[in-house]
């Protein structure tokens, strides 16, 4: 009974933690007109072409960020599965780098090895940034991918349908592009969707490339306004529950498939 | 890992072309992820001219980079450790508190959803609900008639900052901790019962024990992982609080310390302190494992 009632208490008070600040969030974002509620504030942020720009960038960027990780991800951990087992520690380490070397000492890298007058100069052009940006991107997301890709790819039986694959005459492209990607497409979609979530709100890259980008752009609306930042707080909040939810709603299709299967 | 019976299992380095295949995976690497750290570092040793120097470091020692490093690791210790208390009653009165079922698959899922919501919009949600007009400073002051001000609170401040993080590092430890307190086996507890022992004497010799390497390398994650946040802090007090990444990031934009060596030497710092967090972490989990299964 004590147990219970300490239980409780527990999560009672977490559960108010948590809500309280997505509240607070959700009423200040619409104070905005004097009296009354009203969706002025989420108006006003939607209009303001400044947030369609970096919003627009940002998207384009996270769905650059995921062709280009799952391009490099998919055959990397297909291949090491398959021809090179003896390489997974080594691999799977490098890919956890990411999460030990803060993102801003990656970044403050990039600037010092890309910069004008070095012998790949990315900084130098909009273009070349663009990419640096990603690539970026890319690095962050790299963890997340990988285990994600990597945990599919432990399901299936790489070597048998591989060989099928080839007595059928397939390439390593159809291999890959047909038999591989297919059966793991829950596990590419649920890295992608958080690589999604990474991205779109990201602050420190962005801002330190200077790049005009979603996370830099809030920042900058919150130095001066008040409430149009809960209000795209909000927002952001949405995407990051979108992304969440749609995680958890492809692993559940993947896995009524499996049992009718 | 036996899942290729028709090759011998030593394997020489004679296929080159075997390698070929992690080409793209290294190049990528290397390019994005390792010169530009290993950039940081070598500079972080190196005069202006390029000659080797542990005078970057040394410089180090300055009463102000001094308490950059001491407040954000005190950050990072509190908001960890409180994460980690928290964390844990949240999951253990879900996994034994005889709490409805149905409230594990929400809270995991939120979870999942509150540990990915940091950065710049969750400074917002606090400066909304605990800043100087926040819903619940309003609600204290006009119910209560408390003012948090005058008590000395402020969301801009270093507590304040501190409530902030609690938001992403208490689900983390939610998410972290719940599959080990699954593993915790109830013949265990059933065992220390038919000895004679107390509730109280089961969670200090039987079951603390064996969580502890994943409680303290959770706590050694939650560290890293505020450590080098910089995002949440930088829109809640602006480029004024003085920790680690918002010293480095004025750095990189403006040279701050009069000295890009210096700077090196400042990022160099934040990878040793993260990188020690992580490998106690990654010790720690191999430890754990080996009960956990």
């Amino acid at each position: 009974m004590m147990m219970r009632l300490m239980s409780w208490t527990a999560l009672i008070f977490g559960c108010l933690y948590f809500l309280l600040p997505l509240i607070g969030m959700a009423e200040f974002s619409l104070k905005m007109r004097r009296g009354v509620y009203s969706l002025d504030a989420y108006a006003v942020v939607l209009a303001d072409p400044a947030f369609q720009a970096t919003f627009g960038y940002s998207v384009l960027m996270a769905l650059m960020t995921i062709i280009f990780g799952v391009l490099l991800v998919v055959p990397t951990a297909y291949w090491v599965r398959l021809k090179l087992p003896g390489a997974r520690p080594y691999i799977e380490f490098i890919t956890l780098l990411p999460l030990v070397i803060p993102a801003i000492v990656i970044v403050f890298g990039y600037i010092r090895m890309y910069n004008t007058s070095s012998w790949l100069p990315l900084t130098g052009s909009v273009t070349g940034t663009n990419i640096l940006l990603m690539m970026g991107y890319a690095t962050l997301a790299l963890p997340y991918m990988y285990r994600s890709v990597d945990t599919g790819l432990r399901t299936i039986d790489v070597g048998t349908l591989t060989e099928a694959a080839q007595s059928l005459g397939a390439g390593w492209f159809t291999i890959l592009a047909k038999i591989i990607l297919p059966n793991v497409l829950v596990a590419v979609l649920s890295g992608a969707f958080l690589t999604f979530a990474i991205v779109i709100g990201e602050f420190t890259m962005a801002a330190l490339l200077d790049r005009p980008a979603f996370g830099p752009y809030m920042q900058l609306l919150g130095a001066n306004r008040a409430y149009e930042p809960p209000a795209l707080a909000v927002i952001a909040f949405a995407i990051t529950w979108a992304c969440m939810g749609l995680i958890q709603l492809v692993t559940r299709f993947s896995k009524h498939e499996r049992a009718r299967a | 890992m036996t899942d290729s019976p028709d090759r011998p299992a030593k394997r020489p380095f004679r296929l080159p072309f075997e390698w070929l295949g992690l080409l793209p995976f290294a190049v990528f690497t290397l390019l994005f992820l390792i010169l530009p750290t290993m950039r940081i570092v070598i500079g972080a040793f190196q005069t202006g001219d390029g000659s080797f120097t542990f005078q970057n470091i040394a410089d180090l020692n300055t009463s102000s980079i001094r308490s950059a490093y001491w407040t954000s690791i005190k950050l990072s210790l509190i908001s960890a450790g409180l994460g980690c208390a928290i964390g844990f009653a949240m999951a253990a009165a879900v996994v034994f508190g005889g709490l409805p079922k149905g409230i594990r698959g929400p809270l995991l899922t939120f979870s999942g959803v509150a540990s990915n919501f940091a950065g710049v919009p969750l400074a917002f949600a606090f400066i909304a609900t605990l800043g100087p007009v926040g819903l619940i400073t309003l609600w204290l002051k006009t119910e209560f008639g408390i003012n948090l001000r005058a008590l000395g609170f402020n969301i801009l401040s270093f507590w304040g900052l501190v409530v902030t993080y609690l938001f992403f590092q208490i689900p983390l430890m939610i998410l972290i901790i719940t599959p080990a307190l699954d593993g915790l086996k109830r013949e265990w507890r059933e065992a220390a019962e038919v000895l004679g022992a107390t509730t109280a004497q089961y969670w200090r010799m039987v079951a603390f024990p064996i969580l502890f390497p994943s409680l303290l390398g959770t706590f050694a994650l939650l560290f890293a992982n505020s450590f080098g946040a910089i995002a949440t802090a930088y829109a809640l007090t602006g480029p004024q609080l003085n920790i680690v990444p918002i010293k480095l990031f004025a750095q990189i934009r403006g040279d701050v310390l009069g000295n890009p060596n210096l700077g090196y030497a400042l990022a160099f710092g934040m990878i040793v302190v993260t990188g020690i967090a992580n490998f106690v972490y990654i010790w720690l989990r191999t430890r754990s494992e080996r009960w956990l299964k």
